[in-house]
């Protein structure tokens, strides 16, 4: 029985456990309820991986309604994956939670914190799931605005001007989402994506289509945080206690991504998109000129929470490459790099927050000599590095090879050396801090201890895995071919 | 405002028949307009209302912030927990027919009931949250 | 019944472009809110416009009455009223406490103040 509800219990579980964390209250104990939450849902989202990759797409329909009149959950490899995704990092991050959030939060706010952690993580995962374009909107929402109170419990009070600011950019991105689905919903009179795609080819010819399909797709381009609509996300990233700075970090602009990539793809397909309208004239370019102008702002930060927010957005960058070839190899490694720079920029931030822990601060100037002073912490933080250069045998490298062999594949030689080269800038940015870390003496010779083991467990597991993923590498990319397939409607 | 005669006696005129009014909503939305979200709004307003007349401290006595922290939370979970039973019943999640599977109209009724039910608490209860919360703060400068 | 023809749209996208501007161009945070908030309900309209079923009357069974208008963008507004409810009220929450934090809600001085702080 429990088998057939497995997509629906995914979103109710930790939704229900967000209320019952503020009926908890105690500390402690609703610590240990979400982590348990998040450990089941992980257990949920892997038996469906696996279900999904033996069976094929699972359909769920709420309240018995059939699709396409009632909202359908529907899971197929991509979403699959992306949920997978969303639980492993929610999951991991609960060992650390329990030590930094006692540092960085009133001990008061402690429950409405689980409380916003598990609502934001439920959000994430309906967005991944729901197979109704409005109900996209709604989880997109509820994520949304539990991040927006998340990111202002930051201890600096420019958390809260950030907060503000990706509320009003956020608020700006959704709504012009909504437009964009109420002007679909006006041409068809549907609302299931599946049932979108197959009567929106039809109108493909009527000005209301490009409307609409312009209003989603900034409204998407603005929650993923393309470049140039990322100005909210440094700020954001930089002010955000540390766990939430690892986990929106980790899913949220990914799971964007997956909206953009269910959107494009699924709803309105590759013909219309790219070659009708073109769009990837307008994405490879936009996402060179981000790679190379987030990554010297990464270059010139003098936070290292900030330096790798910028890094993010260059990331993106990577990502959204990736998607603009149109091709099985260049979505391939658009996906695999969705998941690995999840894992290592996850990682990283969790080493930052280590040392933010016992530190206090995440500045450049005051990490010197942190190598010695804090050798455990700073060895995970280059090994998350080293990926995020691309190094063989981290997933770093993986993905990068894929994005470089799909513009090769096309004979864009150009595109593939800019690749290359903006490496390099990551190479100047990690450096950076590993210069500070190791070859700088410590203004105060003060010991300062490791991060408790809590907090090293979740940054180890991570990190492991950013090393495990870049040498097996046969799991992450059979499956992100396979959604490639998928969304290109070609099977592999 | 306490000490203006008009708005004391007229408020304390109105709150009764609003909070009846907010209830005629919440349980006639089944058969014309109506329902959780709206019910819930002028439930509040009247609590609203009251602590305008009487002072926010007056207002908190009477529903204490604690109280609503908890109504939040018991209302979502009443309209999960609805779709739970219909889920451990055999049934998709929120499919209200479960609740009488011989009747489904009388079901699907009952179910759209109870989950208006935990809406209407769930709205009322974060209405008044945000009121108390702003109405709590010192004024700038 | 008049036809409401093009009307609905035009008010939507001027009310719309009221919106966006302000959100984007007033240094006021409260206003820049206000901003969003017209932003947000002009979408509202655009939906409970596109619902219109000319000679339709409110999706209420009756006697008599055969034709309806299409009650379904309604239910989905009534969901994007209580999203913009949330946001607005987060959104003035964050300004409260900005305040509190800064002693002023512009835009300009809020950074001004922190420029001096660095």
């Amino acid at each position: 029985m429990i088998d057939m509800h497995l997509p629906i219990l995914l979103i109710v579980v930790p939704l229900v456990s967000a209320p019952l964390c503020v009926l908890l209250r105690q500390k402690t104990l609703v610590w240990a309820f979400a982590s348990l939450v998040c450990v089941a849902s992980l257990g949920i989202a892997s038996m469906l991986l696996i279900r999904v990759l033996e069976e094929g797409v699972i359909s769920y329909a709420i309240g018995g309604w059939i699709a396409p009149w009632g909202i359908e959950y529907r899971v197929d490899t991509i979403n699959a994956f992306v949920l997978l995704l969303v639980s492993i990092i929610a999951a991991v991050l609960m060992f650390f939670a329990l030590p930094s959030v006692a540092d960085e939060i009133s001990g008061k706010q402690h429950y409405l914190f689980y409380t916003a952690y598990l609502l934001c993580f439920t959000g994430l995962m309906g967005i991944a799931i729901t197979g109704d374009a409005f109900n996209v909107f709604v989880f997109l929402e509820i994520s949304s605005l539990s991040s927006y109170t998340l990111i202002a419990l930051g201890r600096d009070r420019r958390a809260l001007t950030a907060s503000y600011q990706y509320l009003i950019m956020g608020t700006l991105g959704a709504t012009f989402i909504v437009i964009g689905i109420g002007l679909m919903y006006m041409m068809t009179g549907t609302l299931n994506m599946f049932d979108l795609s197959e009567r929106l080819p039809a109108m493909f010819e009527t000005r209301t289509a490009m409307v609409a399909f312009a209003f989603l797709t900034v409204g998407m381009l603005i929650k993923l945080a393309m470049f140039p609509m990322h100005m909210w996300l440094p700020n954001a990233y930089c002010y955000a206690p540390s766990l939430v700075t690892a986990f929106l970090a980790a899913t949220a602009t990914k799971v964007s991504i997956y909206v953009f990539l269910r959107f494009t793809f699924t709803v309105w397909g590759a013909e219309f998109v790219f070659e009708k309208l073109k769009l990837d004239a307008f994405l490879i370019p936009l996402s060179l000129i981000g790679i190379y102008v987030a990554s010297l702002s990464a270059i010139y930060q003098t936070n290292i929470k900030r330096l790798l927010a910028y890094s993010s957005v260059a990331q993106i960058g990577y990502m959204m490459l990736g998607i603009g070839f149109v091709s099985i190899t260049g979505l391939t490694g658009g996906i695999v790099h969705l998941f690995n720079h999840a894992l290592m920029k996850a990682a990283l931030f969790l080493s930052v927050g280590c040392a933010v822990l016992r530190l206090g601060s995440s500045d450049l100037a005051d990490w010197k000599g942190l190598g010695r002073r804090m050798p455990v912490t700073m060895a995970a933080f280059v090994l998350a590095g080293l990926s995020l250069i691309g190094v063989p045998l981290t997933v770093g490298f993986v993905s990068k090879w894929y994005l470089i062999l799909a513009a090769l594949e096309k004979g864009w030689w150009p595109i593939a050396l800019l690749a290359l080269l903006s490496s390099l800038l990551a190479v100047i940015y990690v450096w950076r801090v590993v210069e500070v870390a190791y070859f700088q003496k410590a203004d105060d010779d003060s010991n300062v201890k490791e991060a408790p083991l809590m907090m090293q467990i979740s940054m180890w597991v991570l990190t492991g895995a950013t090393l495990y993923f870049g040498i097996q590498t046969d799991l992450t990319v059979n499956v992100a071919q396979r959604a490639a397939g998928l969304l290109l409607g070609v099977t592999p | 405002m306490r000490h203006q005669g008009i708005p004391r006696v007229v408020s304390k005129w109105l709150i009764a028949p609003i909070l009846l009014f907010a209830l005629y909503v919440q349980f006639h939305g089944d058969f014309g307009p109506g329902g959780g979200f709206q019910a819930g709004v002028i439930f509040a307003a009247a609590v609203v209302l009251y602590a305008l007349i009487f002072g926010l401290q007056a207002a908190k006595q009477i529903v204490k912030p604690r109280i609503v922290e908890t109504l939040v939370a018991l209302g979502v979970l009443l309209y999960a927990g609805t779709g739970l039973v219909s889920l451990f019943l055999g049934y998709n999640f929120l499919d209200y027919t479960a609740l009488d599977p011989d009747n489904a109209p009388h079901g699907q009724h009952l179910g759209i009931f109870l989950v208006e039910l935990g809406v209407g608490i769930t709205v009322a209860a974060v209405m008044i949250a945000i009121f108390f919360s702003f109405a709590g703060r010192r004024r700038l400068r | 019944m008049i036809s409401v023809g093009l009307f609905n749209y035009w008010a939507c996208m001027i009310l719309m472009m009221i919106g966006l501007y302000t959100a984007i161009a007033r240094p006021n945070l409260v206003k820049k809110l206000i901003g969003l908030s017209i932003f947000q309900v002009s979408v509202f309209l655009l939906y409970i416009s596109m619902g219109k079923v000319s000679g339709g009357t409110a999706p209420i069974l009756g006697e008599g009455i055969d034709t309806y208008s299409n009650p379904l963008p309604h239910v989905l507004i009534l969901t994007a009223i209580v999203v913009g409810i949330a946001t607005l009220s987060l959104g003035l929450a964050l300004v409260v406490r900005i305040g509190e934090a800064y002693d002023t809600i512009e835009e300009d001085e809020i950074i001004e103040r922190d420029v001096v702080n660095d």
